[in-house]
């Protein structure tokens, strides 16, 4: 890979001191693009960091049978608040961070389409966020004052109503996820009309990188998934205060209603969470193998086609609920289908690295992570679309294995990766390769012990939310080993949050294009201006960078 | 099995081709070509077509399998003489009645067990009086979801006598974790002799009358039945033959009389979040509280 000479270095020297409160308003006035997305970036970090917290409390509790560490409210309230947050909070902010950061830049645009919408959106989650915490001091859960929602992060009917779960931390939890709702949407719709109307001349359709083309597809996904679940959110306020009967059991209400319009959000909300991911792979892993993307037709056709069958799972979390076997069997078929473009997906990052020059960078090593990981996730994801083995293995340990072997096993590797690849683009400073390669290797021992055993325990009985168990069911080893992955996994992670902080100011400059990479956020400086671009960019192929690096050869010919 | 087969066998050709490739094709420094791009290689019609039609017949072969499972278990039919179980879900214990047999119990499930040449399944008809639950014994069938204001049914056969365990699989509230079920399936001579002694009237003994006493005129009876007596509550468990159980609390506990005490004195105590209340009984009371229980054989 060419070496690039700090030709900018001058750009990223200190702009005049200012005060604190200058500094402050700018950020919350700004409508720049690019500080959103840091904003956003920042923002979910910080819960990563608290929800992360939550889980390693949940695993302490769990290493040994029959432990006090913490109270049952306490333990249901933890994986309440993790689960919401790392959804709600962490996950699709800081995916929205990376595509509003990149996104114009990637077509050659100098900000989004809607630049205060954009700014609107962010400060709405950003205040949904905080609503859910402020929970610990002004909810009151099932039992007593001062306490965060204890009903589960898919909050099924009935216990949300009144009559199980009084006071006011319910009330919290709806409406933090109504207000981050809208903020989701607000940022999806402000993606669809970015991509549609703001790309550079030449940048057709048929040329967007394929970054940009995953979170077209998966702001599509918000607008049919989001809108649900808020439209339940505001009938389960209306049962709590208004005394309406959509979900009140004891009323004539339904509580298989509420599970269709959590799911009918819920299953597709997985892929609005692991599309991104599938994105940042299609930039990272052609560039460290030093080749084009393999088949990117094909790949577009899978997004989308993703994108359309994932609209049509939505049940397979409710095989234990007593459908008619017809029902079962089409859902079982559908779900089964999504293997197939996602099994195109990993065959085509196949294609692509073979025959390469593979550049083990601590990105690449991520991104290769994710593969591994994500082929197994998706196997067992088979295994659980079979109903007869979901009567047994659903609502236990296993699930949670499978679903975390998405969420970080994927979706987690896949961001480590991205942060590796873009920090520089992001802060004009490279992260350290030494620690990013240490990082690499903690966490994935940690993942390894904590996710891979975790299927165990799960196989042998054990069921989800649990806050204890019994010494005679043999749960134990598995659990502790469990749970000591956890900590390497913190480990990991501390690891990471310092590098990020040590190369911001020590880090060696980036330059504009670090990695000799190919799409345009790589030709303006690092990090790029207001502006972005002080000439708007054109593109002739999907690699515009390519075809300038290589005159002789460019992609153009081939497309 | 089959899907454990076809999936392994997909991790291991992914998988080993993954891997191949990482070692074959890594960038070498001491390549004389280090410098140079390699090939660029857009795609292939024809290799994407094969990898979308071979998953797509991988697919559909187990979907047919699948589907033969789901409507062989789902669309059984039910034998005349089989035994039917009313399973009711309550926060946070499992109600289990026996409509032809006359019989109401807690936690402790008895079916009969059968072999593989006579089986002898039982039927469970399955609501729930709170929130959601759900009913999963591992080793005799998946699981079910008890939904409130909706009727499920499944089927369950013991093919060998024992004890088997479980406990509630969907989050139901606070005790969640200590919803526990037990399963004993009994032979058939077992199983009638457990029958005839829960259908007897709860036991008499005048020497825990005081005990009796107590209970009868306490809290206790506006939520427990002890048949015979003023105690018709039916927001707890039944207690006409509690002694006769081996655990209390829906499994948490072993039923021993300090256990039981414990339990009556603080339900928190083993059962933090369990909905009933301490009973704030005095020593005296407690031991004579406890003393009656015992003898409910």
């Amino acid at each position: 890979m060419a070496t690039q000479a700090p030709v900018n270095a001058g750009l990223v020297q200190a702009a005049p001191r200012r005060l604190v409160l200058e500094t402050l308003h700018d950020w919350v006035t700004t409508v720049d693009h690019k500080k959103i997305g840091l904003m956003y970036i920042g923002y979910a970090l910080l819960f990563l960091v608290i929800a992360g917290f939550e889980a390693l409390l949940m695993r302490v509790q769990l290493a040994i049978p029959n432990n006090h560490f913490v109270s049952p409210q306490v333990f249901n309230q933890l994986f309440t608040m993790h689960g919401t947050t790392m959804v709600f909070f962490v996950g699709m902010p800081i995916l929205f961070g990376f595509g509003n950061y990149l996104i114009p830049l990637m077509i050659g645009a100098r900000d989004m389409a809607f630049p205060r919408l954009n700014a609107f959106s962010f400060w709405i989650s950003a205040f949904g966020g905080f609503l859910l915490y402020f929970s610990y001091l002004g909810g009151s859960g099932l039992y007593g004052a001062g306490a965060a929602p204890d009903i589960g992060w898919w909050a099924y009917a009935p216990l949300t109503l009144k009559v199980f779960s009084p006071g006011h931390s319910s009330d919290y939890w709806t409406l933090s996820i109504l207000l981050s709702g809208i903020g989701t949407i607000g940022t999806a719709l402000n993606i669809v009309a970015t991509t549609i109307c703001m790309r550079c001349p030449g940048m057709k359709l048929t040329r967007m990188p394929l970054l940009v083309w995953l979170y077209l597809v998966m702001s599509g996904l918000v607008f049919v998934t989001i809108s649900p679940l808020t439209a339940a959110q505001i009938m389960l306020m209306l049962d709590r205060y208004v005394g309406s009967h959509f979900f009140d059991t004891q009323a004539g209400g339904s509580a298989v209603l509420w599970m269709h319009f959590f799911w009918i959000f819920g299953h597709p909300e997985v892929y609005v969470l692991i599309l991104p991911a599938f994105a940042f792979a299609n930039e990272i892993i052609p560039v460290f193998s030093r080749k084009a993307i393999f088949g990117y037709p094909a790949m577009v056709a899978a997004s989308v086609g993703i994108g359309f069958i994932s609209l049509s799972v939505w049940a397979h979390h409710m095989f234990t609920i007593g459908m008619t076997s017809g029902a079962n069997t089409f859902f079982v078929l559908a779900t089964m289908a999504i293997s197939v473009p996602t099994g195109i997906k990993i065959f085509n990052w196949l294609a692509t690295i073979w025959g390469g020059k593979i550049h083990f960078t601590a990105s690449m090593m991520f991104a290769i992570g994710f593969l591994f990981q994500f082929l197994i996730a998706g196997l067992t994801g088979i295994m659980l679309s079979v109903a007869p083995f979901d009567w047994q293995l659903g609502g236990s340990y296993f699930v949670v294995a499978h679903f975390h072997y998405v969420l970080v096993g994927a979706i987690l590797f896949m961001l480590f990766s991205a942060f590796y690849y873009w920090y520089p683009k992001m802060t004009g400073r490279m992260l350290s390769e030494k620690l990013g390669k240490w990082h690499f290797w903690i966490f994935l021992i940690g993942f390894h012990l904590t996710f891979d055993f975790m299927h165990i325990p799960g196989l042998e009985g054990m069921p989800r939310r649990i806050y204890t168990y019994e010494a005679d069911r043999g749960w134990m080893i598995w659990n502790l080993i469990v749970s000591s992955g956890a900590i390497f996994q913190a480990i990991g992670t501390l690891l990471f949050v310092y590098n990020m902080v040590w190369s911001y100011f020590k880090g060696p400059i980036a330059g504009p294009d670090p990695w000799d990479a190919w799409t345009l956020e790589w030709s303006t400086t690092s990090p790029p201006p207001h502006y972005n671009f002080a000439v708007i960019p054109t593109a002739q192929s999907r690699r515009p960078l390519w075809d300038l690096k290589h005159p002789d050869d460019p992609d153009s010919h081939y497309e | 099995m089959l899907v454990l087969s076809i999936t392994t066998a997909i991790f291991l050709v992914v998988g080993g081709l993954l891997l191949y490739a990482l070692v074959r094709f890594r960038h070498r420094a001491d390549d004389a070509n280090a410098s140079e791009e390699p090939p660029q290689i857009y795609g292939s019609n024809q290799i994407e077509l094969s990898w979308t039609v071979i998953p797509i017949l991988i697919v559909v072969m187990l979907f047919l399998a699948t589907a033969r499972v789901i409507f062989s278990t789902q669309d059984s039919p039910k034998s005349a003489d089989a035994l039917d179980v009313t399973v009711i879900g309550h926060q946070f214990w499992w109600e289990y009645r026996y409509p032809k047999l006359g019989i109401v119990t807690a936690n402790e499930l008895h079916i009969p067990a059968g072999d593989p040449k006579h089986p002898t399944p039982t039927y469970l008809t399955m609501s729930s009086a709170d929130t959601n639950h759900s009913f999963w014994v591992p080793r005799l069938a998946g699981k079910t979801d008890l939904i409130p204001n909706r009727v499920n049914t499944m089927w369950l056969d013991a093919e060998a006598p024992g004890l088997y365990l479980g406990q509630c699989a969907q989050y139901c509230g606070t005790q969640h974790a200590k919803m526990l079920i037990r399963v004993y399936a009994d032979t058939p001579a077992e199983f009638a002799a457990w029958v005839a002694h829960q259908q007897q009237p709860a036991v008499d003994d005048p020497r825990v009358a005081e005990g009796r006493n107590i209970f009868l005129h306490t809290a206790c009876i506006s939520c427990h039945t002890v048949a015979g007596t003023a105690a018709t509550g039916r927001f707890g468990p039944d207690l006409t033959h509690v002694a006769s159980r081996d655990t209390i609390a829906s499994g948490a506990v072993p039923n021993t009389p300090a256990d039981l005490r414990a339990f009556i004195d603080d339900p928190a105590n083993f059962k933090p979040g369990s909905l009933m209340p301490a009973m704030h009984l005095n020593d005296h009371d407690l031991d004579a509280v406890t003393a009656y229980l015992a003898t409910l054989k």
